[in-house]
């Protein structure tokens, strides 16, 4: 089977949103200069991350799944990435 | 500190199947319990494949077959080899399976709910919508938690927030895993047309069948897939290791769709709806994964401890769950009693682990991730399985050979060789 592209996958997902604190935050640089940047657009499942025109990655971080697989592989220092604030992001209905 | 200045005498942070279980048992043993998560309600952030072998918890639960909303008992397991146009199965079906409630499907919104609600008829204060953001700890002691501006003293902290178990980390109390130690799962709960998941998967009602995929599914990549059967849904979804993965520099999404877009799947799951998708880590490390789970003040239990066991054939890790739950609260209950919530004072909690099915059977797969990071799993013997089975089956008037001629020449065409295939299998059996 065909499943939309994943944005529409996620749409049916409950999320809330955090809007006062991301809590995904990338150092470009580091990013950039540690190839962080490639590995951790390959492999979030939710596709948060994505090269904006000028290089630098952007973040979605409101469709962020929370697994926590793009900080493991990140070198250190890379993302500050924590979970959301008590109640916020991703509230599976399934699991 | 003094008796008063305690909130409860046991803080467990986490209420996944590991957490919730552990309060559930302290409060029935009399002690007060707060069961903090930080999803909106217990279970919401929380994704399995689904298959939990449920012997122990129901010497927790003994209504569990009544009362739990399991979706149905397993009777048919499956091991599937892919290659990108076949699949070769090894298909075991066994009343025995159903009669005795050895597996049952599960969907975690659901079930931790359900664990929830229990823990709080037991007296438990369940407070989900809190992330603990750290310990308190006191003098080498663990003496509570934060979250936000709110500060728990209690005897004991139970950690039972899962793989990542920032709690500890963040502690300087367990290592960052590595990351041939983890895997990323992808899952989603796919609909099926209304009663076609029957007559789909050849299954009588309240039955399930459990299917677990390896080669092609992760295009090499160490790992496999799997196919759950829910009451009127699937479970579907990958288990990727995160170093070969990053080497291969793949994209979970490309092998995610890869695996639905194979002819097994799209038999399985035509015309289904996407119900959700998701992902969460796997704790794969095994033994070497576990460190220290009892510190002054502080127990570690279920995936926050690395128990999970993946042998290829089974994924476990939540009745592992529930073994380490068990095993906790009667060592931090005797603990209490005894006034000595030292580390010292909770070392029963790891004998008792180690003496417990938790860890005989950690132990008895200490060697299944090593022989599951061998390549030759994922890329070769799929291929060779059905080469073989195409010569018997592919009958096109050329003159046929007999079965050991069809081997040898298929073991020849394959990258393969016999001493491999030798000490694959002598390895093989002996991890698992
Ligand atoms: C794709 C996939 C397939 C799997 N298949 C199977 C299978 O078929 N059978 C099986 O037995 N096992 C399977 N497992 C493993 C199984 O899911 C885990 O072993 C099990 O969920 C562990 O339970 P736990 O309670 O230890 O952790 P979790 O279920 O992860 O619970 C941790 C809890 O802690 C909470 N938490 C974390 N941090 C904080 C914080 N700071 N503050 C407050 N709360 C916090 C979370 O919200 C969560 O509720 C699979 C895992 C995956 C990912
Ligand atoms: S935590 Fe998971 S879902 Fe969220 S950005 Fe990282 S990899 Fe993607």
């Amino acid at each position: 089977m065909r499943l939309p592209p994943v944005a529409d996958r996620l749409a049916g997902n409950r999320f809330l949103l955090d809007e006062d604190e991301p809590h995904i935050v990338v150092d470009q640089a580091l990013a950039a200069a540690t190839g962080s940047a490639d590995r951790i657009i390959a492999i979030c499942p939710a596709q948060v991350y994505s090269k904006a025109a000028d290089g630098t990655v952007q973040v979605e971080y409101a469709a962020c799944l929370e697994c926590g697989t793009c900080f493991a592989v990140a070198d250190p220092g890379v993302l500050t990435w924590h979970y959301p604030r008590g109640g916020f992001g991703v509230q599976y209905r399934e699991g | 500190m003094s008796e008063d200045q305690f909130d409860f005498d046991v803080t467990v942070v986490g209420a996944g199947v590991a957490g919730a279980v552990t309060a559930y048992l302290l409060a029935q043993k009399g002690l007060s319990v707060a069961l903090i998560d930080r999803g909106e309600t217990p279970g919401s952030k929380n994704l399995s494949g689904g298959v939990l072998y449920c012997r122990s918890m129901t010497t927790v639960f003994p209504d569990f077959f009544d009362q739990a909303p399991y979706e149905r008992r397993i009777s048919r397991n499956q091991l599937v080899f892919m290659t990108p146009e076949s699949s070769v199965a090894l298909d075991y079906a066994d009343e025995r399976l159903h009669r005795g409630g050895t597996a049952v499907t599960v969907l975690r919104a659901k079930l931790d709910a359900w664990l929830a609600e229990r823990c709080e008829e037991a007296g438990v204060m369940v407070m989900p919508g809190t992330r603990v953001d750290g310990l308190r700890i006191d003098q080498g002691r663990v003496v509570g938690v934060r979250a936000g501006e709110d500060e728990l003293n209690c005897r004991v902290v139970v950690a039972a927030d899962g793989v990542n178990s920032f709690l500890c980390r963040d502690a300087g109390l367990r290592p960052k895993p590595a990351s041939n130690q983890l895997a990323l799962g992808v899952k989603a709960v796919v609909k099926l047309p209304d009663g076609q998941l029957e007559s789909r998967f050849g299954l009588a009602p309240d039955h399930g069948a459990a299917l677990a995929l390896v080669g092609d599914c992760t295009q090499g990549v160490g790992g496999g897939g799997f196919l759950y059967t829910n009451r009127d849904s699937c479970s579907v979804g990958l288990v990727l290791r995160l170093d070969d993965l990053v080497r291969q520099g793949l994209r979970s999404v490309d092998l995610f769709d890869h695996l639905l877009a194979h002819p097994l799947l799209e038999r399985y799951l035509a015309d289904g709806q996407l119900v959700e998708y998701g992902c969460h880590l796997v704790a794969e490390g095994g033994r070497a994964m576990r460190g220290q789970i009892v510190h002054n003040g502080l127990v570690v239990v279920g995936d926050a401890a690395g128990l999970t066991i993946n042998t290829g054939f089974t994924v476990r890790g939540m009745d592992l769950a529930v073994g380490s739950a068990i095993a906790a609260a009667e060592a931090v209950a005797a603990a209490i009693a005894a006034d000595d919530v030292s580390a010292a004072g909770l070392a029963p909690y790891e004998t008792a682990l180690d003496q417990s099915y938790v860890g005989q059977d950690m132990r008895t797969f200490a060697k299944a991730p090593h022989f599951m990071e061998g390549d030759r799993l994922y890329h070769d013997y799929g291929p060779l399985l059905a080469d073989i089975l195409f010569q018997i089956y592919h009958l096109d008037t050329s003159p046929r050979h007999r079965l050991m001629k069809v081997a040898r020449s298929a073991l020849k065409a394959s990258p393969l060789r016999l001493t491999q295939l030798a000490r694959d299998g002598w390895e093989g059996v002996r991890a698992l």
